[in-house]
């Protein structure tokens, strides 16, 4: 770890997630209790009045949703936390700030499923629903952080990522790793980038909200300012804010939308690659099972099977392209994931029929173990 | 000089998209004479709705404006008041929005006291999406989903408001403008959460079902029986199920408010104590 | 080295704080620890436990495999959470409030320290519990060493509690030394 970093603190990681945030700038919440994830809000409770910002338990999900955006677009770097029945809830606002582009980050600390499932256990399987939860054509980035240092730093570049393109943007984690407590090294403050939302430069008779002429992502102005006065609205808007039904300026608008992210991938993307270099058995997997992924290959390459993780740290956008190339040196891919079976479709859809894509799925809330994996791995080598 | 409009109102946004004779417009211009009197500048307002007919309101004024999702205004408006406490917060909802979809929360904001301002549009029906029954739509009345006349008791919101520990509740109704900016000021002016209930006419929904499709025939429903606090109460019993009180119904200046609270509480960490 | 824990009690015994302390120790002596506790029990006075695995290199599956050290408080706690014990791995249990199933005597080291009398009779209040079973701990394992635990165990206690938590630690190390005058380690 990096000189520059300060002394262990042994966390649960959804108290490394409320200090993250609290780092990255976060000054507001809005929540609602649901297990596993409540303990995030507690945190905030705590922390952000004693650094001038506002904590709020609103009546349910959905409102705790929509006091994010609103607080977003006052001019906030806000935060809420949730878990499976909760961000079902939260998906209708989601669509919202993905339409109105208010920057935000989401917290799901995944949990048995579907309906009030497994409340205390874990699992992985709100990952498709993350994608494409709320309604209609629409960006997705979801970050699936797998270590409490990496929950650490990925939290603080949610937060810096959603500022960057005005969304907002899916934190996920599971019941494993928001109740695991481990060591992680806050670094210093000024040691790592903080980045905040582009304000736009123009007077405010020039200025329009969603104005496309600087790039993909419109500058913004907070509420408030004087003499901007901008419109914001769930219909599908032109560059002045107002709603249109205008075909092409529709069309124009949700393409730009799904261009902030297909866009700016090198910006997003982010995979970590464990003992991969000559690996010819690969798994896939991201979270708290790549952790026993990582076990697995450790315990296949003692038995000679040159096995090697592929962890998308970033699970969307899906790494097609990082995917498909590691793929081109393997005999066939595990994908191991707490769920019965999401991720995969990606997985195939990537490598197409080039080479076997073996299921290692589990549900019933007893994560997937190493040596689970390790029987997928041999199915292959 | 005649009355200025336009320092609130996006001139170019105009006409409005409300049906002549529509009760919404009257609603539109005594917040505007409100926030006139009250010499709110609009670069401090945030006005916020949900979706409906009356949440299409935000749209044609010229300040900071936020249209949300269905029933969520509330929400929205929460976390900006928050964020911004030294700003000036205000909702607008029809009946729909507000008390069906919306409803908890309107108990919830309620509660908490915070300094918001919500004036519903009660025209006791659905009407963008085709004249729904609303949970205001009086007993017995047609709707589109109540072909055979409404078999749901309806609210009183004033009274629903009033009872979720609202500091503020009035009721005004669209036949008399002049009292409704009476109102409004009192409520803008108000320390803490405020409820204006404003009975309203959608005679194309409501009206045109109800043997009441001209909006004149329907205001002048409403105001034959919007009656003053004291002289509803002299009522007879069987008159008062008819009519309704109009005026300040509910106010309580000595509840805290929550945003104050909330700074408060920053201000004692914030001091070492 | 790798080292699995389990501490388990009914709510309110402290062994979350045992568990916690144990893991401070290891980072202290720059060992990685993963510490994992039953979630709603905690807080409803309901069997309960913590598990704690310590390792000299960063620990990647975070759940216990092979329990090396289990200590139980309770009955019910027992049962509850005996399973995925090592072979042979050292159990420590308060004879006054476990009944250990008579099989569990030959697959097991089984120790029996009575904690809470002997918390009650040297320190006089219960809080103190956790620290006689971390000294217990440290006299029947190698897994870190006493001065860490002293030290990690002075950073959490409450101030004014420094002496009496030393006196509880020395409490449970002694009965294991002088008492049962057990020297095995793992």
């Amino acid at each position: 770890m990096k000189e520059s970093n300060g002394e262990v603190k042994f966390l649960p990681g959804n108290i490394v997630v409320a200090e993250a945030a609290v780092a990255a700038g976060c000054n507001f919440f809005g929540g609602y209790p649901i297990t596993p994830s409540s303990e995030i809000a507690a945190h905030m409770a705590a922390l952000l009045p004693r650094r001038g910002g506002h904590f709020i338990q609103m009546e349910d999900e959905i409102a705790a949703m929509g006091s994010v955006i609103g607080a977003s677009l006052a001019g906030a770097k806000a935060l809420t936390a949730t878990s499976g029945p909760g961000f079902s809830l939260k998906l209708e606002n989601l669509g919202f700030g993905y339409m109105v582009e208010a920057p935000c980050v989401i917290v799901n600390v995944m949990r048995g499923g579907p309906s009030t499932g497994l409340p205390t256990h874990p699992a992985q399987a709100d990952v498709m629903q993350a994608r494409w939860g709320t309604h209609g054509d629409h960006p997705t980035i979801a970050i699936t952080p797998a270590f409490h240092q990496e929950t650490y730093m990925e939290t603080i570049r949610a937060f810096n990522l959603s500022e960057q393109l005005r969304m907002p943007v899916i934190l996920l984690l599971d019941e494993v790793l928001g109740h695991l407590s481990e060591g992680v090294r806050p670094p210093k403050p000024g040691t790592f980038e903080i980045i905040n939302r582009k304000m736009t430069d123009q007077p405010p008779d020039k200025y329009l909200p969603y104005d496309t002429s600087f790039g993909d992502v419109p500058p913004f102005v907070p509420y408030f300012e004087p003499g901007y006065h901008w419109h914001t609205t769930g219909l599908n808007h032109d560059e002045t804010g107002f709603p249109t039904t205008n075909p092409e300026l529709v069309t124009r608008d949700e393409e730009r939308l799904m261009r902030k992210v297909t866009g700016n991938r090198d910006l997003i993307d982010k995979v970590e690659y464990y003992m991969a270099d000559d690996a010819d058995v690969g798994i896939f997997s991201f979270g708290s099972t790549a952790r026993a992924a990582m076990v697995a290959v450790k315990h296949a390459r003692e038995q000679g099977i040159k096995a090697g993780l592929f962890r998308p740290v970033t699970l969307w956008p899906f790494p097609n392209k990082q995917l498909k190339d590691f793929a081109e040196q393997l005999k066939g891919i595990v994908v191991a994931e707490f769920n019965l079976g999401q991720m995969v479709y990606e997985v195939e859809r990537t490598v197409q029929s080039t080479i076997p894509v073996i299921r290692r799925t589990k549900v019933g809330g007893v994560p997937i173990t190493p040596a689970e994996i390790l029987e997928s791995v041999k199915e292959i080598s | 000089m005649p009355f200025d409009y336009m320092t609130y109102l996006r001139e170019e946004k105009l006409p409005h998209m409300w049906c002549p004779g529509c009760g919404i417009g009257i609603v539109v211009k005594a917040m505007i004479h409100t926030f006139t009197d009250l010499e709110w500048d609009p670069s401090d307002i945030a006005i916020i709705s949900g979706i409906g007919c009356t949440s299409r309101a935000p749209g044609y004024m010229d300040m900071n404006t936020l249209h949300t999702t269905h029933g969520r205004a509330l929400s929205f408006a929460t976390g900006i008041k928050m964020h911004r406490h030294d700003k000036h917060v205000v909702v607008i909802a029809g009946d729909g929005d507000m008390s069906a979809i919306g409803g908890n929360h309107l108990i919830h904001a309620a509660r908490r006291n915070i300094n918001i301002n919500v004036i519903v549009n009660n025209n006791n029906i659905y009407g963008m999406t085709g004249g729904q029954y609303s949970p205001t739509t009086p007993l017995g009345a047609k709707a589109a989903t109540a072909p055979y006349g409404n078999l749901e008791p309806s609210f009183d919101l004033v009274e629903l408001v009033k009872g979720a520990g609202a500091s503020f509740v009035a009721r005004g109704h669209v036949g008399n403008g002049r009292q409704l900016n009476t109102i409004l000021k009192k409520a803008f002016d108000h320390k803490g959460f405020s409820f204006v209930e404003v009975v309203s006419n959608c005679h194309t929904q409501f009206g045109r079902r109800n043997k009441m499709a001209d909006p004149m025939n329907m205001i002048s429903w409403i105001s034959d029986r919007a009656k003053p606090m004291k002289k509803f109460e002299a009522l007879s019993d069987e008159d008062k199920t008819r009519c309704f009180p109009v005026g300040v119904i509910h106010e309580d200046v000595s509840r805290p408010e929550y945003t104050e609270t909330y700074q408060e509480l920053i201000d004692s960490l914030n001091n070492g104590n | 080295m790798h080292f699995e824990a389990r501490f388990s009690a009914v709510g309110g015994q402290g062994i979350i704080l045992a568990g916690t302390i144990l893991a401070d120790s290891a980072i202290l002596e720059g060992k990685y620890a993963a510490g994992s506790p039953t979630y709603t029990a905690q807080v409803r006075g309901g069997p309960t436990k913590v598990d704690v695995i310590v390792d000299s290199e960063q620990i990647l599956f975070p759940r216990t495999q092979e329990i090396n050290f289990f200590l139980s408080l309770a009955t019910n706690s027992y049962k509850m959470f005996c399973k995925g014990l090592a072979d042979n791995a050292v159990v420590l249990v308060d004879p006054h409030l476990v009944d250990v199933p008579e099989g569990d005597k030959e697959k097991y080291q089984i120790f029996e320290v009575p904690v809470i009398e002997l918390t009650a009779e040297h320190l006089g209040r219960l809080v103190y519990t956790s620290a006689v079973c971390l000294g217990t701990m440290i006299a029947l394992t190698d897994v870190v060493k006493e001065e860490t635990v002293r030290e990690a165990l002075k950073r959490r206690a409450p101030r004014g509690t420094e002496m009496y938590n030393m006196k509880a630690l020395d409490v449970g190390i002694n009965y294991v030394r002088d008492i049962l005058k057990a020297d095995v380690k793992v």
